[in-house]
């Protein structure tokens, strides 16, 4: 007791300061936690050690074809991603037409960082490019315009990366609105416009995707008179539009329901018209609230684009799935797996940037409402 | 109430009339791809040698080479084509309603499939069936040395019961590792839980591919099934038919004649009359079929022989290596037999 009442001389000791106290307090505090860390230790290494072993170490790296990758013992076969690196991001799109795509990729990010940062001006000017401007100037780049000189390019020739994104964007674009408006419905006064929103609404969350995408690819050109065909991309466009609408709608109900009554009452008191009211009052709290639900619907709705696949419509997954399974001239042991960790590695690098993004605009946007 | 029942029945009388209406249509398929200018072939979302994108995205294979030359004995040229992707499921409604002139997607030549849903097969491109595939060490060199073998094969399919009917009829026991899916069938494999392998002949060449070492695994020579696969049309338009049946057998009465892509410019001083009206110096062949008399000369000089284009895509000018086998000239001992231009 009298040794411990002596204050100590000197510098603290080493295990009580700094990253070395917070390892033996957090990490090795028991004997249970120090098993644990040491499994948990031993597994990330080993985790670690097996991605670099695979993707870097006994990678082949150098090849034309598959027969580079047929050795005893290789790891991923990159050549492959390489050489389909074309196929994998425009797919059939015409080699000499491909400027017309990233002309596309270009405009939409010059009107999109200037939208999602904050402090650059003219926001409803880039917003009205974005909404109307951009989609017309996307549409007959991308399908083409004889009138100006722009060859058409089927949409049948349209694939990888392009389709997903074409798919994403056209759905994410589409069900925003029409998924507020779903919502708004749900939540009217008037019975009709009520019942048919509930009716789309739950039918539609009734029914998977696939089966909608089905049915538009195979039994939909049995009832249509013989030589009407409609587009497949606009098939699955149209789908995935109204699907997403239907799940936005209810995330956006959610947050309509977490305005108190008193904003409704004091839009009216201000003698505020309903589209006022929704526009300026209500909406503007409501969508804040639900950005992560939406965010999560959009994320969804991402990675759904795959389902095209069955309706021979082919995105980034399906054209990596199919130069996999199709193209003899790459089968090695790990064309396939080299293949998916390529695809599902586009797929995080969007969908990552999605949610961080999304972060971002709730603790900007924060005014209270998060704690 | 009743008038809704009424106003339905209307609308569903006038839909089944517009079905029946299209369906009664009379225009020749040839003249619809002519106004079209365009080909409209149905083919695999994706089999190897049969029907892929190569790097560049261009579509290739054995059932791809069909469409091609039925291009070139119409257009002169083998790109006017729309190439459409389809599923197994998708690919008969696809040729039903118009969406493609031509299947060719290898499909199975069977009698139900022939003989209802309006399809006709308009030929043999490919015979396929069931055989084996065994690792190297094991010093097999034919199917019936198979007594007390371990065999992976998939469940629920009609491999499976060939496989049985193919023992019992040899009177050899076997003991059959059955799974869900072709997957974990090839990986039980290729993990040693089974001796051999079998599926679809075709199949099993690209499967080689993709195991470890390509060589240390043989496909034996027994064909247990009959799969032929063939181009299939409409049925009702003869002519159209005529067209995509002839552009096969011109490929493999070439072939039987030795007329190649290389030579087929030579091969037209040629004195033998069998190549003269293959090449459409004699006779009105071409018209026959509503095509100009050089339609075989184009398809050859474009596309080239059947044996040229199984040799490229899936035989041994591909990483594939597929033997002839059934698939040789009936002169070679094969199947592919093509009835005579005369």
């Amino acid at each position: 007791m009298a040794v411990n009442s002596e204050p100590r001389k000197g510098p603290p000791q080493r295990n009580s300061i700094g990253i070395a106290q917070w390892v033996q307090e957090n990490l090795f505090g028991s004997v249970g936690n120090s098993i644990l860390t040491l499994f948990g230790l031993s597994f990330s290494v080993w985790l670690v050690w097996s991605v670099v072993d695979w993707a870097i170490l006994r990678a082949v790296f150098t090849g034309s074809d598959g027969s580079a990758c047929r050795i005893e013992g290789a790891g991923a076969c990159w050549p492959f991603v390489v050489h389909k690196f074309q196929l994998f991001m425009y797919g059939r799109y015409p080699v000499e037409e491909i400027w017309r795509v990233n002309l596309t990729y270009v405009l939409a990010l010059a009107g999109l960082i200037p939208l999602m940062l904050p402090g650059i001006p003219g926001k409803l000017w880039l917003s009205i490019y974005m909404l109307v401007v951009f989609p017309v100037i996307a549409f007959f780049l991308l399908t083409g315009a004889e009138w100006f000189g722009l060859p058409n390019v089927e949409t049948e020739k349209w694939g990888g990366l392009l389709v997903t994104l074409v798919v994403a964007c056209v759905g994410i674009a589409a069900s925003f609105p029409l998924g507020i408006i779903l919502a708004l419905a749900r939540r009217s006064e008037l019975p009709l416009i009520k019942w048919l929103a509930i009716f789309f609404i739950e039918f539609v969350r009734g029914v998977p995707l696939v089966t909608v995408l089905f049915f538009a690819s195979v039994m939909l050109p049995l009832f249509l008179p013989e030589n009407v065909t409609f587009d497949k991309l606009l098939r699955a466009l149209i789908g995935v539009a109204l699907f997403s609408a239907a799940y936005l709608a209810e995330v956006v109900r959610g947050g309509l329901q977490a305005i108190p009554r008193g904003q409704f009452e004091a839009a009216d008191a201000l003698g505020l018209g309903y589209p006022q009211k929704m526009g300026f009052i209500v909406l503007p709290q409501a969508l804040k609230l639900v950005i992560p639900g939406i965010v999560n619907s959009f994320i969804a709705l991402f990675k759904d684009t795959s389902l095209v696949l069955i309706i021979g419509v082919f995105d980034l997954l399906g054209i990596v799935q199919q130069g996999i399974s199709s193209d003899a001239k790459w089968f090695s042991p790990q064309t396939a797996a080299t293949g998916y960790v390529f695809a599902a590695f586009v797929f995080w690098l969007f969908c990552f940037g999605m949610s961080r993004y999304s972060a971002w605009l709730e603790t900007r946007l924060d005014t209270g409402h998060k704690n | 109430m009743r008038y809704w029942v009424a106003g339905c029945l209307a609308l569903l009388t006038a839909m089944s009339q517009l079905a029946g209406q299209a369906g009664a249509q009379t225009t020749s398929t040839l003249d619809t791809v002519k106004a079209r200018g365009q080909l409209q072939c149905g083919v695999n979302t994706g089999l190897a040698g049969f029907s892929a994108p190569d790097d560049a995205g261009t579509w290739k294979g054995l059932d791809v080479d069909v469409c091609r030359a039925i291009s070139a004995a119409i257009f002169k040229d083998t790109s006017k084509i729309k190439f459409v992707p389809l599923t197994a499921k998708e690919r008969f409604t696809a040729l039903q309603s118009g969406e493609i002139d031509v299947l060719s997607r290898n499909t199975t030549w069977t009698m139900s499939r022939d003989t209802a849903a309006g399809l006709s097969f308009a030929g043999i491109n490919y015979y396929d069936g069931q055989g084996f595939m065994v690792k190297k060490s094991l010093d097999v060199v034919s199917a019936k040395e198979l007594s007390g073998a371990s065999i992976c094969v998939q469940t629920g399919t009609t491999t499976e019961l060939n496989l049985a009917d193919y023992f019992r009829s040899n009177k050899i026991e076997y003991d059959p590792v059955v799974f869900e899916k072709l997957p974990e069938v090839l990986a039980a494999y290729n993990a040693g839980r089974c001796d051999a392998f079998t599926t679809d002949v075709s199949q099993l060449y690209s499967i080689r591919l993709t195991l470890g070492n390509a060589a240390d695994h043989i496909v034996l020579p027994e064909i247990i099934s009959k799969e032929p696969l063939g181009p299939v049309v409409r049925q009702g338009d003869a002519q159209w038919g005529n067209i995509v049946r002839w552009t096969l057998n011109a490929m493999i009465n070439a072939e039987e004649l030795a007329v190649t892509q290389a030579n087929v410019d030579q091969m037209k001083n040629s004195k033998n009359p069998e190549i003269r009206r293959l090449l459409g110096l004699e006779g009105e062949y071409g018209k026959a079929v509503g095509l100009d008399a050089d339609w075989a000369y184009q398809i050859l000089k474009l596309v080239g022989n059947y044996g040229e284009s199984f040799d490229r895509n899936v035989g041994a000018g591909s990483p594939l290596g597929i033997a002839r086998g059934q698939n040789a000239l009936w002169k070679d001992g094969g199947l592919q037999y093509a009835p005579p231009i005369r």
